[in-house]
């Protein structure tokens, strides 16, 4: 009895010891952009079952995670929005891509199918600033030739909340067109048309496209996905219409050149003819000259890790891996991490 | 008490008086420390005011006070106005209290005057838990159930009967999207009710029983009963359930941002989405732009913040006009 006792008070003990030493290691935390949120506590997850380190992400926005890592309160931040060379220079900071993804278009139109209708950007600037009104309109007519367009308003489903969605899929329609640039503009909150109808978050979005005949949004491809939404096929630069999948995201970043200091190639409508034009990756951020080397290490522990391990977890989470030649570069500039 | 006074007389004034400075510091310190709890509220609050006001100027210094009458928000060009926001959030409280206040007082005067024994236990209790439900649910529930609902069978029907008439036609127009104005008021309305009536319930129950005894004994209808007795007695408790719902329905912010389209503009249609203040804070404060983006939504704060303050004010005032004519 009282030898059971014991052991028992010391497997206690020893789970109490065990407990403060993983605690010691490297607890890291980082916090920014809500769009790989999903995939970086995936991968937290897995790397504490493998390692028992703890890694702690908390999806407060692309902002707000520039704000935190400039501030020192983190140990590393998210964004959606690479920064420009000379921020990271004036800050300190190390840039370095994890993980891709694509913004794909939906629509709910009755009568037509997920994939058969063809848009291209410029067409689709002008349904997301207002100016093309109806499902047949001559525009989008004569983009489809032999499909059955119903005469039904059209309405625009967007993000309500500040979003690198939003960024990227603004910017890429600010390209193709200057009026929406004037119009609507670019970056995480812009402003749409009339016809417009905003939800919260990816299912925000995909819910109002979902209820809404004759509507049109933009999600995620992992979003768009999971609620078996219907894709439009969208012209790339090539001139081929391309329906969004992981593959497309991934022949974009194929053309893309990784070398530059902070690896934030413009993958945007990129030319490679099976590329999918809306194309983005997420970035994190770290201290080039960090104060706590064992933090500093933990970063670069953790995304190297990830980069190798993670693969298979973030493509069953809807997104798209970097391709091994990037990841290569990436462990390369993360040794910058000190 | 026996043992004290068993003691030799000296010892026991000692004591006596040992006790009584005992006593006297207990009871400063609670006093003290009760105050300080007290002032703790008026400390977070004036922080809170102080806050929002250091971090609004920005904002106000460019716009001036032209910030509270301009229906334009746009983050791109930096040009920001709060009155589509407090034009959503002002007709949507006020159509989700038109629906709210005369079903609660339905509700109250159901379970206080006409509801069998043996039904109000299970009624009241239902509608208190109904109180104690998350805003976010009524928010999915208001996405994903309600407004596919309200688009297909409601909206065409209204549009329908009130779409030809001149003014009120123009209220119902637009493509019936389900998600807008009108659906986010009722969707409030019902998170709004069963505050409203369990505040009206309680207090029809405060009317003496003799009173309304010899009201139904001089023949009174149990409508007359209502209006002659029951309100008159208990105008100031309903009025003040009313505001409570009011100020619920005024900062509601999850709820609201699930089913009122989130658009930035002031469309004459309850139909088309809009914004409320605390909805558009919800949205966009995580990913707000620092600079004049940030300060524009702590003035948007501000403003819901005296808006507050003003109907706290005039509810009170309300019910120091009525505890006056009572005679209190």
């Amino acid at each position: 009895m009282t030898t059971h006792r014991t052991l028992c008070k010391l497997s206690t003990l020893a789970a109490a010891l065990s407990l403060s030493l993983s605690t010691l290691a490297a607890d890291i935390t980082g916090a920014g952009a809500t769009f790989p949120y999903a995939v970086y506590t995936k991968w937290a997850e897995a790397y504490q079952t493998a390692t028992r380190n703890r890694v702690n992400y908390q999806g407060i926005g692309s902002s707000g995670g520039v704000k935190q890592i400039k501030a020192r309160t983190v140990d590393f931040g998210g964004t959606d929005a690479p920064l420009s060379e000379s921020d990271l220079d004036a800050a300190g900071l190390v840039q370095v891509p994890t993980v891709m993804g694509g913004v794909t278009l939906v629509i709910n139109v009755p009568g037509v199918e997920s994939g058969k209708l063809k848009l291209d950007g410029p067409t689709v600037a002008d349904l997301f600033r207002g100016a093309i009104r109806r499902w047949n309109d001559p525009a989008i007519v004569n983009l489809n030739p032999g499909l059955k367009l119903p005469d039904l308003a059209i309405t625009v489903a967007f993000r309500s909340d500040g979003s690198g969605t939003t960024f990227v899929f603004s910017n890429y329609l600010a390209r193709q067109s200057a009026s929406f640039k004037n119009e609507v503009g670019a970056g995480n909150t812009v402003n749409w048309p009339a016809n417009g109808v905003g939800g919260k978050g990816n299912p925000g979005v995909a819910a109002n496209v979902q209820k809404i005949a004759g509507a049109i949004g933009y999600v995620d491809i992992a979003d768009a996905t999971k609620n078996k939404m219907n894709f439009v096929a969208l012209k790339n630069k090539f001139g081929h219409y391309i329906v969004p999948t992981q593959d497309a995201v991934e022949a974009a970043a194929a053309g893309a050149n990784f070398k530059v200091k902070g690896m934030a190639p413009d993958l945007l409508d990129q030319a490679h003819k099976d590329a999918w034009p809306i194309t983005s990756a997420t970035y994190i951020l770290a201290y080039e000259k960090g104060t706590d080397a064992a933090k500093q290490k933990g970063v670069v522990d953790f995304f190297g890790w990830a980069l190798n391990n993670g693969q298979k977890m973030a493509e069953d989470l809807g997104f798209v891996p970097l391709p091994a030649s990037v990841v290569k570069m990436v462990e390369a500039e993360m040794k910058n991490i000190k | 008490m026996s043992a004290v006074m068993s003691t030799s007389r000296p010892v026991r004034s000692d004591l006596q008086a040992r006790q009584i400075r005992k006593f006297k510091l207990q009871d400063t310190l609670f006093h003290q420390l009760t105050l300080l709890f007290a002032l703790l509220v008026l400390a977070a609050l004036t922080g809170i005011l102080i806050a929002l006001a250091v971090e609004a100027l920005p904002a106000f210094r460019e716009f001036g006070a032209a910030f509270l009458w301009t229906p334009v928000w746009n983050v791109p060009e930096a040009q920001f106005g709060a009155l589509s926001a407090i034009y959503g959030t002002v007709v949507t409280s006020a159509i989700a209290l038109l629906i709210a206040v005369p079903v609660s007082f339905g509700i109250a005067l159901f379970l206080t005057e006409t509801c069998p024994v043996w039904l109000r236990r299970p009624l009241g209790t239902a509608i208190e838990l109904l109180a104690g439900v998350p805003s976010i649910i009524y928010g999915i529930w208001g996405l994903f159930v309600f407004a596919p609902l309200f688009a297909r069978h409601v909206q065409p029907y209204l549009q329908t009967v009130f779409g030809d008439l001149p003014v009120i036609g123009g209220w119902f127009a637009g493509p019936p999207i389900g998600v807008g104005i009108l659906t986010a008021a009722i969707v409030l309305s019902l998170m709004v009710i069963p505050f409203v009536a369990s505040v009206m319930r309680d207090v029809f129950e405060t009317v003496p029983a003799q009173l309304k005894e010899s009201a139904y004994g001089l023949g009174c209808t149990t409508w007359e009963v209502v209006t002659g007795v029951v309100l008159p007695y208990t105008r100031v408790g309903v009025i003040g359930g009313i505001m409570l719902g009011l100020g619920r329905a005024l900062g509601e912010t999850m709820a609201v941002t699930f089913v009122i389209g989130n658009a930035n503009r002031i469309v004459g249609s309850l139909f088309a989405p809009g914004t409320s203040i605390a909805s558009t804070l919800a949205n966009e404060f995580g990913e707000a732009d620092p600079g004049l983006h940030i300060s524009a939504l702590f003035a948007l704060g501000l403003v819901l913040f005296v808006i507050t303050f003003v109907v706290l004010a005039i509810s009170r005032w309300l019910i120091q006009r009525g505890l006056a004519r009572q005679g209190k």
